[in-house]
This record gives structure tokens, sequence and C-alpha cells, in this order.
């Protein structure tokens, strides 16, 4: 019995799953090449993560003229669409996605993977307390329109999101009391040949640095989180340097360390990775027939090396040639991501499993003190559902990698939580 | 840096009608209710938003009968929202 859940489907040329700046550059050369471009996105409008559109109008004149360019370009967005799952279908690929309730299916010979990158989150004890959050998290939900206004905060973790997150909530009144990096100085240091020869990121970053101090932050290198202190909601959160102890009041904290590619999708139709990015030719091509993949999952290494890669993705999957400019900007991009990488890189007192009555898995509920070190990911989900859980390890499985060397487990659709009566309904089987 | 007018739609929250802000999506209207538990855990425990883009799934709650995740909703008018 087919339920009352309509399921659309579409053949196209090329098909771009994510529209952040890597799928919206695809996108838009591809079809500014005379293709038939479907782009799928889980968000409410186009820009991903980075260019998400906000209640409050910013002035980012990059987000704005890809934008634009993109909606002239005829590529067409299908937004609200979560992918669940991608298989071949003769030549092509079908790629099946849930979009408003119903099914939509588009199909198409060349695939362009634009899927980015996720927080990576480490267990601490209290870090499940509801005003514990990611920083790109609280950013994202300022942006949906969170008031944050006097609110106290500490911002925490690691990487170049910190300075920006803090600058965002300070400007939406938050008080930005602390930001702690957990790098310590002489790594960030070692930053400034890489960031001499991008002038402009310079000026960000002092630009960032600036809209917090001004409200009486303190920026901290060498500084992480120890532990979370709250009933129902955070309360406290000490700091530690691994010698002292710093104990501070808060309302929010926002806490992260770095990104992750996120690489369930490509794993799932078998593209290799290489140290844990997906690797690629240079027109992105994956050693995967009509897959390409651009941007955060070849390598976080930020909006600039994702436009290049897009672009380069584009062209090559609409078989035009691609501009030296572009290889040139994504060798530049890429260089960057490295010395960023290499800077933020994890200090070992983070990368030791936390205390056992920390819980590690949230959505089952599973505390370090189950986890037995000798395990793999998958003997980790049978024995005690670590990563079994609706998120499908998506928090738990980098965490678990990090502190217990668990390799990613082999990844199945349905890629995400979907209703049967869209997993049931084809419409290629009407 | 120019705002939006701000509108305002009621929402079912839990049984009671709660007049909030038009936001761009259910999580950040519920914070700014002062919802701070959106779900409970396994275990019992409270749980509110993490990542805000969809991904670890601890915002969810039920609109209108069916789990969502609140962070990637978007807010209208009449909805009905019970936390979990």
């Amino acid at each position: 019995m087919r339920a009352s859940v309509t399921a659309a489907a579409v053949r196209c040329d090329i098909a771009v799953i994510g529209a952040g700046p890597a799928g919206l550059a695809a996108a838009t050369r591809a079809a500014e090449a005379g293709k038939a471009v479907h782009v799928l996105d889980e968000g409410l409008g186009p820009g991903g993560q980075i260019w998400r559109p906000a209640r409050v109008a910013s002035n980012n004149s990059a987000a704005e003229d890809w934008l634009a360019r993109f909606r002239r370009s005829g590529a067409m967005l299908h937004h609200g669409a979560a992918v669940f799952e991608m298989h071949r279908l003769g030549a092509a690929w079908m790629i099946v996605a849930e979009c408003g309730g119903s099914r939509l299916e588009v199909t198409a010979p060349q695939v362009i993977l634009a899927v980015g990158a996720r927080e990576r989150f480490l267990p601490f004890p209290g870090w499940t307390l509801p005003g514990v959050l990611g920083n790109g998290g609280a950013q994202a939900l300022v942006k949906q329109g969170w008031n944050v206004e006097g609110k106290r905060v500490v911002v925490a973790g690691s990487g170049p999101l910190l300075l920006p997150v803090a600058a965002t909530l300070a400007k939406a009144g938050a008080r930005v009391a602390v930001v702690a990096e957990q790098a310590p100085m002489s790594a960030l240091r070692r930053l400034a040949p890489a960031l001499a020869l991008r002038p402009g990121k310079l000026w960000e970053a002092a630009g960032y640095r600036r809209a917090f101090t001004r409200c009486g932050a303190r920026y901290r290198t060498g500084w992480w989180v120890e532990r979370a202190i709250g009933s129902n909601t955070v309360a406290e959160v000490v700091l530690t340097d691994g010698r002292r102890r710093e104990t501070l009041s808060c309302d929010l904290l926002c806490v992260s360390y770095g990104l992750v590619p996120n690489l369930e999708l490509p794993r799932s139709i078998g593209v290799a990775s290489r140290a844990g990015y997906v690797a690629v030719d240079d027109g992105q091509r994956t050693d995967v027939a009509g897959i390409f993949v651009a941007g955060e999952p070849c390598g976080i290494a930020g909006v600039d090396a994702a436009l290049a890669e897009g672009q380069i993705a584009g062209l090559a999957a609409a078989g035009r040639p691609v501009e030296g400019s572009l290889r040139r900007a994504r060798r530049r991009g890429r260089s960057l991501g490295a010395a960023m990488e290499a800077a933020f890189s994890l200090r070992p007192e983070l990368l030791r499993p936390p205390e056992p009555t920390t819980i590690v898995c949230r959505c089952e509920d599973v505390t370090a003190g189950e986890i037995d070190p000798a395990w793999s990911a998958r003997q980790a989900k049978l024995s005690c559902r670590a990563g079994m859980g609706p998120c499908q390890g998506r928090v738990c499985g980098p965490a678990l990698e990090n502190l217990f060397g668990f390799a990613p487990d082999t990844v199945r659709s349905p890629l995400q939580p979907v209703a049967f009566s869209t997993l049931l309904t084809s419409d290629s089987e009407n | 840096m120019t705002r939006e007018p701000i509108e305002r739609v009621r929402i079912q929250l839990d049984g009671a009608a709660v007049d909030v802000a038009s936001v761009g999506s259910l999580a950040a209207a519920l914070l700014n209710a002062g919802v701070a538990s959106f779900r409970q855990s396994v275990r019992g425990e409270a749980r509110g938003p993490l990542c805000g883009m969809g991904i670890c799934m601890e915002c969810r709650v039920v609109v209108d009968g069916v789990l969502r995740r609140a962070c990637v909703e978007p807010l209208r008018d009449g909805m009905v929202v019970e936390t979990r």
C-alpha cells in the first residue's frame, strides 16, 4: 500500500549535494557551462553553515556575489532536502532524499559531493548539560534568532572558529568572559608565516579580536575545559592549563575542537579516504566513476579553498578547462589549511579517555567506563550501543576515534533518520 | 547592521499557548522562551541543542505529532510543540 506520500523524480546532467560555498561554486560553473544542474541541500536556504542565511543582515560581499551568481546560473536548488541514500542506476547515480515530507529522487551521470564538515566534540564531565554547545552551534543558533543578550559566556576548545564566534556573541550582547584555546601560543606563532602570505586573513583575525576584547574578554592559549558543572543547565566551568585551575560562572559554554569532514555519504558509495579525507585528482574526481568531491571533505581548508575546489569540480564535470588561477587558489587554501591543522593540533591531555563516569555517546548515554579500548567501533556498537543512536555516531564517532583509536565503522543507508513512508515510496517503481 | 521588524507568532508549547518572536528556527524560539531541556536522555537527563545544524539530534522535539530537529525546523504560527 502506498501512503499519501508523494514522490518526485528528476533527471539532470550534474547533481550537486550541498549548497555551501563549494556546492554553490560547483553548481554555478557547471550551469553557466550549459549543463542541467540540480542541487540538494538540507538547509532552509542556500549558503551552507558559513553563509547561513542570517536574521541579522551581514555585509559579506563574497557570499552575496556567489548567491546572486548562483541564482542567475539556472541551477535548480532543492532546499530542505536530506539525502539518505545514493546508489548506481545503470551508468548514472540515483540520489534519494526526503524533502518537505516527500521522497525526492535525482538521477545524474555525474555527482559533485560538497557535503562540508561538522564540529569535533570531545567528551568531558558535564558536556551533556543544556547550555553547553558547539561554537559553530551557538553561532548558528544566534543567526537563527537566539537572543543571547546579557548571557555570560565562556568560549573554549580549539581552532580558527573561536575568535569569530566570540565576536558574534559579543556583538549580540553576550558577556564573553574568556576565550580559551587549547593550543599553546608557541604553536600558534608558527602560523605567522602562512598568515603573512594571506594578509586578508590576518586582518580578519585582528577584527574579531578587537570585537571581543572591546567587551572585556580575555584570550588564553594553552587552557582547556576540564569539566562543566550544573544541575539542569550549565552554571560553572572549570578551565585548566594542566597545572592551575580556574572556575568561572557562566550561562553558556561554547566548546568544540575544530572540524571533522562529513564523510558518511562518500564512504557509503565506496569513495576512498586517505588520512581522514577524500582523495581527489586535479579535477576533484574521486576513484569512483562519476563522483567528484569538493571542499572540506578533501581537507579542512576553509571558504577560499572550498570556492576554488567547487569551481574546479563544476568545470571538470561539465567538461570545461579549469583556469590556472583556480588551481593556484586551491593550493594556497590547502597550504593554509595544513598550517592551521598543525598549529591547532590537539594536546595529549585532550586525547586521553575521560573519567569512567563521563558520557561519551550522548544518544545512548554510554559512559567512557563501558568502552573497552581493545574494541573496534563495530564491537562498541554491538556491546554497548555506542554510536547506535539517532545521530549514528556523527558526534561520538570522531571522539571514539580520538580517545580510543577506533577507526570509523562502515556506513550504510539510510544515512539519516527518515520516515518509513519516504523510505518505501519510490517513484521509479510506479 | 539592520534588524528585521520583530513579528510574533503563537505556538502551543507543552499544552500552553506561548507568544514568541518570529525567528529563524524552532530551536531559537524555544531557547528565547526559556526552554533549557528539549528532551530527556535515555537515562532521564536534560538535554538541549548542541550542534545547531541538524547533526546531533539533541534538540529533537515533537512537532504536530512528529519528531523533528528543532534547529532545522522553521517556526510556524500555530505549531504544536512538545518537549520530551
